[in-house]
């Protein structure tokens, strides 16, 4: 599923972006790389997503985060 | 003779870079440009035992691939001026993303001495960080340092004087796949001589790095680029990246231990309430309300008072005295007390309001809360087809358009960018605050934040009617994506505030030293001549230009020629409306305070127009000018200034005609 449906507190992790090369790299140096461990701070409000990864909190736009594939881990 | 060194400190952004910059240079820095570019380049110079050490502040950033113009910069300045050592800090409490941009420099054929920064934090945060063995597995130095407390800077300045020029040989393995591509291409450039280090130029390659294939595509004959065409796939891309994370959690795992479990840090729970679904908001108006309370009422306008009467009537009248005492020629008397005192003096008062402004903007800014702006706002901007990170150069934009335009290099999107420039001189910035303080003050005397906070409002619905028919119109397309990093909150440190507010009143008080000097003499003389020699000002040249043009502000309620001259001239630097009718009123009658001859000459409705119009209407030189730099267009600097007039003069045409119609 898309980040963009995931809700607050959930535990997810990173499946694939599906976006051209350049966006792509710039996630990828975010530490959005395949398999990472995502923790949703505040989701599920229309807008943008906060997400806690690799001991950083990140914000991605609401366009973004309709672009990243997640997997729940519960 | 000393040895010269040149340091380059490199780091992510909110690493505390500039805090260490600030510790390591002090008072002796210089603030340029990137050349070609606008973003600010900062250097200074620093005396270290027997070395005269020459630092450059690199821009922040998380990587070296060229999605940025920061990134760009910090990377060109490391391969083309090869600096002696390089300075990476690193936040110790936001450690794995933060060695990202090491590994890279790592890679680099520069020797790199990492500064570990925040110890103070990770410690209280349970990390415990073994160094030493942080080092060896780094392959270079790596130095403990808190730069917000002055810890550890002599340490790391002995690694720095002492690295051996060599490089890292601790370079990241790749997988095996990554690692026989590199070879491959290796061997496929390796006769060409180039400025870069081979294996970094296959790595770049394989992460598809446009600019480095681009200048290659160049330089190798068809057959050579065509057999790196086919190197190029998001796999490669992904792994990279992956193999360097990896890298960076193998290292972790044997350097750091974590003796807290991981609990709700104290800016998760600010934040909890802060970025709250409902409250956000709410609190996000609060706060501006607070800023402007704080501007004018609680601090701004008691110092604004104290100075305005020792400019108005101690120097002015002691300087006034002095002359005559001295002889001095009345026309001369004239120009010093009426001219250069009246015009640059009626500006110096506002000092404290654009002080205070410009403060709170930096708490704001260094305290963290900024990058949460961007989160607030999305859900709104993303209505106007905006990211919430444009709002963030519209805030900047209260402060200064010129710097505000520059910030909108962050956005990715070209079309958002271009929409996010040309709205931002509707936000009002200090500059024009001078004009609301005065006349608010005058013609709304208690009610004047009300009245100032209408017009910061007034401004930002225009700028978001604007933007809406931009991007309904000549820009369409869905908001930018974006991504920014929230940082932890802490409390801003009291230098870093100084040296930021310090660094905008500089820019207030040159523009109040020459441009408004200079505007000030010029005025005093088209209104005291015309082209046949002395004349009264009612008849001077000033008078004739302010008449020809007045006539198209009649219909807002200020159609008299002392209004038109001195908007006219505001094109220079919006302060310079008020030094010219503080100007044009003294030489008319010098008995009659300021506040007098404007009540005369508005009423409350033609006053709040008038107020309108200057928050709307052509931005100053020095805003067309960052405009013209960033779009690289005449075209839409040209538009800008074209469409904010007309703008500006339909606003307050309907303010002034409602306005006199239920008044």
């Amino acid at each position: 599923m898309p980040l963009a449906m995931t809700k607050s507190g959930d535990n997810v992790v990173l499946k694939d972006i599906s976006w051209g090369h350049r966006l792509k790299k710039r996630l990828q140096d975010m530490g959005l790389t395949p398999g990472v461990e995502i923790k949703v701070v505040s989701g599920n409000n229309r807008g943008a997503v906060i997400v806690s990864l690799r001991g950083s909190k990140l914000v991605l736009g609401r366009g973004m985060a309709q672009k990243i594939l997640v997997e729940s881990i519960g | 003779m000393k040895k010269q060194l040149t340091v380059a400190l490199a780091g992510n952004p909110n690493s505390g870079k500039t805090t260490l910059f600030n510790s390591l240079t002090g008072s002796k820095q210089y603030v340029g440009n990137w050349a070609g570019v606008t973003v600010e380049k900062k250097e200074g110079i620093l005396n270290y035992k027997d070395f005269n050490i020459n630092v450059i502040d690199l821009p922040g950033t998380y990587s070296l691939s060229p999605y940025s113009m920061e990134e760009i910069i910090a990377r060109n300045f490391l391969i083309d001026e090869k600096p002696d050592v390089v300075i990476n800090i690193v936040d110790a409490s936001n450690i794995e993303r933060n060695l990202y941009l090491s590994m890279q420099l790592l890679e680099l054929d520069i020797p790199v001495v990492i500064a570990l920064n925040m110890m103070d934090v990770a410690e209280k945060r349970g990390y415990l960080i073994d160094v030493f063995e942080l080092s060896k597995k780094l392959g270079t130095e790596v130095v403990p340092i808190v730069a917000s407390k002055n810890k550890g800077i002599d340490k790391l300045l002995d690694a720095v004087v002492n690295t051996k020029k060599s490089k890292s040989n601790n370079f990241i393995k790749y997988n095996n796949k990554i690692e026989k591509k590199i070879k491959e291409i290796e061997n496929i450039i390796e006769c060409n001589d180039s400025k870069y280090d081979l294996r970094w130029l296959a790595i770049k390659i394989l992460e598809q790095d446009d600019i480095i294939i681009k200048e290659f595509k160049d330089i190798f004959k068809e057959e050579a680029a065509a057999t790196i065409s086919s190197y190029l796939d998001d796999e490669s891309q992904t792994s990279i990246a992956d193999g360097r994370y990896n890298y960076i959690s193998n290292v972790l795992d044997d350097t750091i231990e974590k003796t807290k479990e991981q609990e709700k840090t104290l800016t998760d729970r600010i934040d909890d309430i802060l970025t709250h679904r409902w409250l956000g908001l709410p609190i996000f108006a609060l706060i501006m309300f607070s800023v402007f309370y704080f501007t004018f009422d609680l601090v701004g306008n008691k110092l604004l008072n104290i100075i305005d009467s020792f400019i108005n009537n101690t120097l002015a009248t002691s300087v006034n005295d002095m002359l005559i005492t001295m002889g001095v020629s009345e026309w001369l008397n004239s120009l010093i007390v009426d001219g250069i005192i009246g015009g640059v003096g009626g500006i110096l008062v506002f000092l404290p309001n654009i002080a205070c402004l410009f403060l709170a903007i930096s708490i704001l800014e260094d305290s963290g809360y900024m990058a949460r702006v961007a989160f607030i706002m999305d859900r709104s901007m993303r209505r106007i087809g905006l990211s919430g990170k444009a709002f963030i150069p519209m805030i900047l934009g209260f402060g200064c358009n010129v710097p505000a335009v520059m910030g909108t290099r962050a956005l990715d999107d070209e079309n958002d960018r271009l929409v996010t420039i040309l709205i931002n001189p509707f936000m009002s910035c200090s500059a024009r605050l001078t004009v609301y303080t005065l006349f608010a003050g005058i013609f709304f005397p208690n009610n004047e934040k009300f009245i100032v906070f209408s017009l910061y409002i007034l401004g930002i619905l225009i700028a978001v009617i604007a933007a809406l028919i931009f991007k309904k119109t000549i820009f369409k397309g869905e908001s930018s994506p974006f991504i920014i990093e929230l940082p932890p909150y802490k409390v801003p440190s009291l230098k870093g505030i100084i040296i930021h507010v310090w660094d905008r009143l500089k820019g207030f008080l040159i523009n109040a030293g020459t441009l408004i000097f200079g505007a000030s003499i010029i005025l005093w003389f088209v209104l005291g001549f015309n082209l046949n020699g002395p004349a009264p000002i009612y008849n001077s040249l000033g008078a004739q230009v302010g008449k020809v043009i007045a006539p198209i502000f009649k219909p807002l309620g200020f159609g008299d020629w002392r209004s038109a001259l001195s908007l006219l001239s505001g094109i220079v630097a919006k302060e310079v409306v008020i030094s010219n009718m503080a100007i044009i009123y003294g030489l008319e009658d010098a008995s009659k305070a300021l506040s007098v001859s404007l009540l005369e000459n508005f009423s409350q409705i033609s006053a709040y127009a008038f107020m309108v119009f200057v928050l709307l209407y052509t931005p100053c030189i020095a805003t067309v000018g960052v405009i013209k730099k960033e779009t690289n267009s005449w075209k839409w600097t040209i538009f800008s200034l074209v469409y904010q007039f007309v703008v500006a003069w339909i606003v307050a045409m309907i303010v002034y005609q409602i306005g006199k119609i239920i008044l």
